[in-house]
């Protein structure tokens, strides 16, 4: 099928199939899936500035329909996904600034490579130490995980949370859906850090937002995916709107590609409540090497993906 | 739990291929009627463009949502 807009001859089933896999993967653990998107769309031809472009779009669609399932779930802490949006668009700014200074200074792939192997690997590393000391640790509740139970979330790192919690800098934020009490600038510096993430490494960065919510603000994991893909709509629109107007989104592939995750997001929105919190941080663990071997293999062989 | 679990998969794959004759259908609609126009928006008026993107997925995203949650209910309600 041709697509008008990018000049791109592409099959509409393709994008489909590629939208329901990564709409599995956003709507269960709370990610854009740009680790994936953006080679599938390179594969089949799509130009760089294009698949980075189209695949938010795409990632805009998907958000809204997992956001929604995950708030039918109770996994939505709306004031807390407003304030981090603020957060993450001011650390996307400067991301991409840092991006422009590397280009002039000529060594942006090298240290960009290096930067996302390093935080990739240190992310998996972590993650899967906790959540399989906490596993070992805890006896799970049984059933389905969503309401108040979701809430009740055991880490092995939660002694390091709670001091996080402590530091009193006002002005303190009382976020009653999540039963977390902290400071403001405590949530905007992990909203900017992912946001910088972003504009830094590409996609929405829910690598790196998705953990530090849980880790550093000490949010429940169910509500910390939900929250996370609501921040999403409102970051990724964003991004989506400063491509479109320098020529860099296929709204009709996003569109087609969406069909797909449409669905795919719901099933991994749902997915969720038969899983602890721990079991959903260790089955994440895959995701953040799954991009550390795309760069490692870009640096390599030079072949972007 | 095994019975359930056929039913909870004949289901799903019976919402499956009603939803790909749904979308098969959506995507000549959107592509023959919005293509031209989209492309023309995207050459020509690139701050429209951006807005009208961004109102089009998101409209998508909630139209197709409730088609989902619908017939999930639908083929749920009957399976049962």
């Amino acid at each position: 099928m041709f697509f008008p807009i990018s000049g791109a001859h592409i099959s509409p089933i393709y994008l489909a199939v590629i939208g329901f896999f990564i709409g599995i993967l956003g709507g269960f653990f709370g990610v854009g899936g740009s680790f994936i998107a953006g080679p599938a769309l390179r594969a089949v031809g799509l130009d760089w500035n294009f698949a980075v472009g189209t695949d938010l779009a795409h990632i805009v669609g998907k958000s809204v329909v997992a956001a929604k399932r995950h708030r039918a779930l109770g996994n939505v802490d709306l004031k807390l996904g407003l304030i981090m949006a603020f957060g993450t668009i001011g650390g996307a700014e400067v991301g991409a600034q840092l991006i422009q200074m590397l280009k002039r200074a000529g060594n942006v792939n090298l240290v960009v490579s290096v930067v996302s192997i390093a935080v990739y690997l240190s992310i998996s590393t972590f993650m899967i130490w906790e959540s399989r000391k906490t596993l070992s640790q805890t006896r799970l509740p049984g059933g389905t995980v969503k309401g108040a139970k979701a809430k009740h979330d055991p880490s092995a790192f939660k002694h390091v949370t709670s001091g996080i919690q402590r530091l009193r800098i006002p002005p303190m934020i009382t976020l009653p859906a999540s039963g977390v009490t902290i400071s403001l600038w405590i949530i905007l510096l992990v909203a900017f850090v992912g946001g910088l993430f972003s504009g830094f490494l590409g996609g929405g960065a829910g690598y790196i937002r998705m953990p530090s919510m849980v880790y550093v603000l000490g949010i429940p994991t169910h509500l910390a995916v939900g929250t996370d893909l609501f921040e999403i709509i409102i970051s990724a629109s964003y991004g989506t709107f400063s491509h479109a107007i320098k020529g860099n989104v296929d709204i009709l592939i996003a569109l087609v590609m969406h069909t797909g995750a449409a669905l795919g997001a719901q099933i991994g929105a749902i997915s969720t409540q038969y899983f602890a919190g721990p079991k959903i941080r260790l089955a994440f663990v895959p995701l953040p090497l799954i991009g550390a071997v795309i760069v490692i293999y870009t640096l390599m062989t030079g072949h972007k993906l | 739990m095994k019975k359930e679990t056929a039913k909870t998969l004949r289901a799903f794959l019976i919402e499956l291929v009603i939803y790909a004759v749904l979308v098969v259908g959506y995507f000549f609609l959107v592509l023959h009627f919005l293509g031209e126009w989209l492309h023309h928006l995207e050459t020509r008026h690139r701050y429209t463009y951006g807005g009208v993107a961004i109102l089009l997925i998101i409209g998508q995203a909630v139209v197709l949502e409730n088609v989902t949650t619908l017939l999930l209910r639908l083929l749920r309600g009957r399976s049962e």
